[in-house]
């Protein structure tokens, strides 16, 4: 036990380094991007002296290192800097818009999963068979069609033709969770295919790698089952590379949530970067992508800790 | 056990057997017409090269081959019941239950992710109506049984915890949980060190007293088959080329298999005063001519050494200790002769290799390849003693990269070392690839159409292609079969010969190790414990793990079986220690001209074989 928390503070210790590298590299890319902020928010009207004004009132015209040692403390009181357009501290703006992208992610997530596991391991056990070379050939197909394309169809067939589904949108702010939740259905099963793919085809390979291994065997020769054989002993070893890929999907849904919530009009942080990035924003982008990087961090972290309780041999 | 082995019903009886395998150009017979029987108590060894079918049989048996690849003929009565008609239920049932299985791998063959304790319950949960917790507390019963210390504190451990023999131990745990009428055990001390190997077989004649079982051992090792077998089954490429009492056999072999096998395994204490290595006699398996075994040249005694290694030491730090790897490590070699360093694994003794080609980084000491010290060497001095000294691996499927043409292989390190264009490599390769016995038109071929021995040949070519004056040879014909080992080991003594190549050759096979050695170095924790000429450390080894280590080698003749072995419960002592250990200062006692004993820490050690 006394390991696994060593281990457990060495990569919290590793997380937290990321975590500074992101802040600094966020706060550079950000900086170096062409465009005045000042200049954007006054409008073309502006003379050269209301924007040199509003630049010394936003603190742009201080030395970089001062600027930079402002943000990072900014950051420690939980500041992201104020909106420059929607008249509202970052964080409220980022919190009002996590809900959508939050219950999205979670349910593309969901759905991606419950199909990829069962899929991949029975294409993997009926290897060869008609069942896998259609698995395989499905998620060829599916990992490059693009998730707004799909988005586009379900909304073609399912909204506009067979009208079970709201087209666009997430409601309005007074609606129930259920109505919302309806909302979300069309665009989880969109990301959600799409990133089933990919699953689907590392657990159908870590489930191959795996069930050519010499234990596999001993589990048979004890007499257990096909079905003990592979869901205990083959699926728990295949499940470390498993476990990567779906950390790995979770961060690229939370990512590619800005093109899904255009595409279906949900009110999400993807939807609040891209509007932000149209207007220069710069706080809001910056604030939006200081977010989902450490959700990225964060979950690699999380995957880091499954990895530990999947694998004896990872505590050290 | 023989004489009430063949009252009654046999345990297991095969009947012309005969299994195929699904291939692009239709079904193609593995194993032909195969016929055995084993009673209860007896123990019937299959005994065969690589490829010859003994593995498929044991697999057939147990119907563990995929059934859709594979197809069975003939009859496999358990008991008089035919397992070849039974539902895939009734074989649940079978295997594990009625007949116990294992194999060859200990390291891989365990579940890594379930403890001992679950893997080992788990068969007596499937096939007796115990809850885990019965099953758990029966575990720790077989753990015991099969005497693993400190059995309950390791019932809830990890397999990587265990060692190769420790996992062995588990596995066979696991095979007897439900007292099967018959254990099939595939190689399983084939990946083992030769003591530890002696505890296992004792390990499984005990329970098997015990038990009144059949075993039906599968081994490509005559020595383990004198050791443990009633009766022995030969197969040659799937056929069964001979059977008979394991006696009869091994006195008077009738298919002439049998004895190009017999003529071609080493055999401990064949050497007696002779100087140099002897050739292995080659026997052509189709026709049973043999060619003589004769000695090499000898040595000339004046020459300078090629290698002197002082006082080498490496050391691995780990969090909670540190691995004394190599611990003041002395010996020279000189051109034309073979040093064997010889130790079980985790000895130092591939280490030691490894830092003199400056793989790794010794900790201290000095390396002195043909006057030039490698461990003070800079990059450039470095190539050049690259060029002076190669190395060959022990598995001659992983060294070899699957995606270059041997020829380029081979040429490689001349390129590298920019001896020649690539047109003057190609000639260069097609005559080393005639020194090593292979056709030069191969050189296009990639490593997957080679055999083993072929590409260990491969291997050995491309060592030569920088002219080195010293080849150190890492376990190189370990993994290879009796008959390409014996080959290749000649291969390696006639190139010795030719081109007073000096070799230090590190293995854990002492009957090759006599067969192919001027000079033998044990190793021991890190340590060598004795070193002199080999006629010196064979027949009159003075150090007691000496002893032990050559007293365990199974010999290939059935009317000495059984001698008194040292049974022994404890794993190898551990070469890691705390940080702040320091290694006692040996001194080496002079017996004979050249032969060293170390003489500090008898007691530790005899303590071991006591």
């Amino acid at each position: 036990m006394a390991r696994i928390a060593r281990t457990l503070l060495n990569r919290l210790g590793g997380m937290l380094v990321v975590l500074a590298i992101v802040v600094t590299v966020v706060f550079v890319i950000v900086r170096v991007t062409p465009g005045d902020p000042a200049a954007v928010m006054l409008g073309s009207d502006a003379t050269p002296q209301d924007i040199a004004d509003l630049r010394t009132k936003m603190g742009l015209d201080a030395p970089l290192i001062v600027q930079y040692v402002q943000f990072v403390l900014g950051l420690l009181r939980g500041d992201l800097g104020q909106s420059i357009f929607l008249n509202q501290p970052v964080t409220q703006a980022l919190a009002s818009r996590a809900e959508p992208t939050f219950f999205l992610t979670l349910f593309s997530i969901l759905i991606a999963v419950s199909i990829a596991l069962p899929v991949g391991v029975l294409s993997a056990v009926r290897r060869g068979t008609l069942f896998d070379q259609i698995v395989v050939t499905l998620t060829m197909v599916a990992a490059s069609v693009p998730s707004f394309w799909l988005g586009l169809l379900l909304i073609q067939v399912l909204a506009v033709g067979q009208g079970w589904f709201p087209a666009s949108g997430y409601g309005g702010p007074d609606t129930t969770f259920l109505v919302r939740l309806h909302h979300l259905v069309l665009p989880a099963i969109a990301l959600g295919v799409v990133n089933s793919a990919l699953i689907t085809r590392f657990t159908r390979a870590a489930m191959l790698d795996v069930l050519g291994d010499d234990y596999v065997r001993t589990a048979r020769a004890k007499g257990a089952g096909e079905g003990r054989v592979i869901l205990k002993h083959a699926l728990k070893n295949a499940m470390i590379p498993i476990i990567t890929v779906i950390g790995l999907s979770i961060a690229m849904l939370v990512a590619g949530a800005v093109v899904t919530e255009t595409v279906f009009g949900l009110p999400g942080i993807g939807n609040l970067v891209v509007s932000a990035v149209l207007r220069r924003d710069y706080p809001v982008i910056q604030g939006a992508l200081l977010v989902v990087a450490a959700i990225y961090v964060l979950i690699n972290f999380a995957v880091d800790m499954l990895y530990v309780l999947v694998d004896p041999r990872v505590r050290l | 056990m023989r004489e009430n082995a063949s009252a009654g019903q046999p345990v297991l009886s095969i009947e012309n057997l005969t299994t195929a395998f699904r291939t692009p150009d239709g079904w193609r017979a593995v194993i032909r017409d195969i016929s055995l029987q084993v009673h209860a108590g007896e123990t019937v060894a299959i005994v065969g090269e690589s490829g010859s079918g003994k593995s498929v049989t044991a697999l057939s048996t147990m119907r563990l081959l995929p059934p859709d690849r594979a197809r069975c003929e003939g009859r496999i009565l358990l008991e008089g019941r035919d397992l070849l008609k039974a539902s895939e239920a009734e074989m649940r049932a079978v295997r594990g239950g009625s007949i116990g299985m294992i194999f060859q791998e200990p390291m891989t063959s365990l579940n890594p992710v379930f403890t001992i304790g679950n893997q080992i319950a788990e068969a007596l949960v499937l096939h007796q109506a115990l809850s885990w917790k019965a099953a758990e507390a029966e575990a720790l019963r077989l753990m015991e049984r099969v005497r693993i210390p400190a059995a309950k504190a390791r019932l809830h451990e990890y397999p990587h915890k265990f060692s190769g023999g420790m996992r062995q131990r588990v596995m066979i745990a696991m095979a007897l949980a439900c007292r099967p009428k018959l254990l099939i055990a595939d190689e399983p001390t084939t990946a083992l060190d030769v003591t530890i190997q002696a505890e296992i077989l004792h390990l499984i004649r005990e329970l098997q007293r015990e038990e009144n079982m059949g075993v039906l051992f599968i081994t490509h090792d005559m020595g383990v088959v004198a050791e443990v077998a009633d009766r022995t089954v030969v197969m040659f490429r799937g056929d069964m080329v001979e059977t008979g009492s394991t006696e009869k056999i091994f006195a008077a072999p009738r298919a002439i298999y049998t004895k190009s096998l017999l003529a071609s395994i080493p055999r401990l204490g064949t050497m007696g005063e002779a100087r140099s290595p002897r050739r292995f006699p080659e026997v052509d398996p189709e026709t049973g001519m043999a060619t003589g075994g004769r000695e090499t040249k000898a040595v000339a005694p004046e020459a300078a050494p090629i290698l002197k290694v002082d006082n080498l030491t490496v050391r691995f730090d780990l969090p909670n200790g540190r691995v004394h790897a190599v611990e003041n490590v002395s010996f020279d070699l000189r051109p034309g002769e073979t040093l064997a360093l010889v130790g079980e694994s985790g000895c130092g003794k591939s280490t030691t290799g490894r830092a003199i080609i400056r793989l790794i980084e010794p900790t201290a000491g000095s390396i002195v390849v043909d006057g030039q010290d490698v461990t003070r060497a800079g990059t450039r001095a470095l190539r050049a003693m690259r060029r002076t000294s190669q190395m060959i691996f022990q598995d001659p499927f992983a060294s070899l990269n699957p995606r270059i043409t041997i020829g380029s292989a081979i040429a490689e390190p001349m390129l590298a070392h920019g001896l020649m264009g690539k047109r003057e490599s190609k000639a260069r390769v097609a005559e080393l690839l005639e020194q090593v016995g292979l056709s030069p038109a191969m050189a296009d071929r990639y490593p997957h159409e080679f055999s083993g021995g072929q590409r260990q040949r491969v291997s050995i070519a491309r060592a030569l292609a920088l002219e080195p004056k010293l080849i150190v040879a890492d376990e190189a014909v370990s993994a290879l079969d009796v008959s390409v080992k014996a080959q290749v080991s000649n291969l390696l003594l006639d190139l010795q010969e030719k081109r007073q190549l000096a070799y230090l050759f590190i293995s854990h096979d002492m009957a090759v190790v006599e067969r192919v050695s001027h000079r033998v170095a044990v190793m021991y924790l890190g340590e060598i414990v004795e070193i002199g000429p080999r006629a010196a450390i064979f027949g009159n080894p003075r150090h007691p793990y000496t002893r032990r280590l050559i007293s365990a080698v199974p010999l290939p003749d059935p009317s000495r079986r059984g001698m008194a072995r040292p049974m022994l419960n404890e794993e190898i002592k551990s070469p890691v220690r705390a940080h702040d250990y320091v290694p006692p200062k040996r001194t080496y006692l002079e017996v004979s001209p050249g032969h060293f004993v170390q003489d500090t820490a008898m007691a530790e050690i005899a303590s071991l074989s006591a």
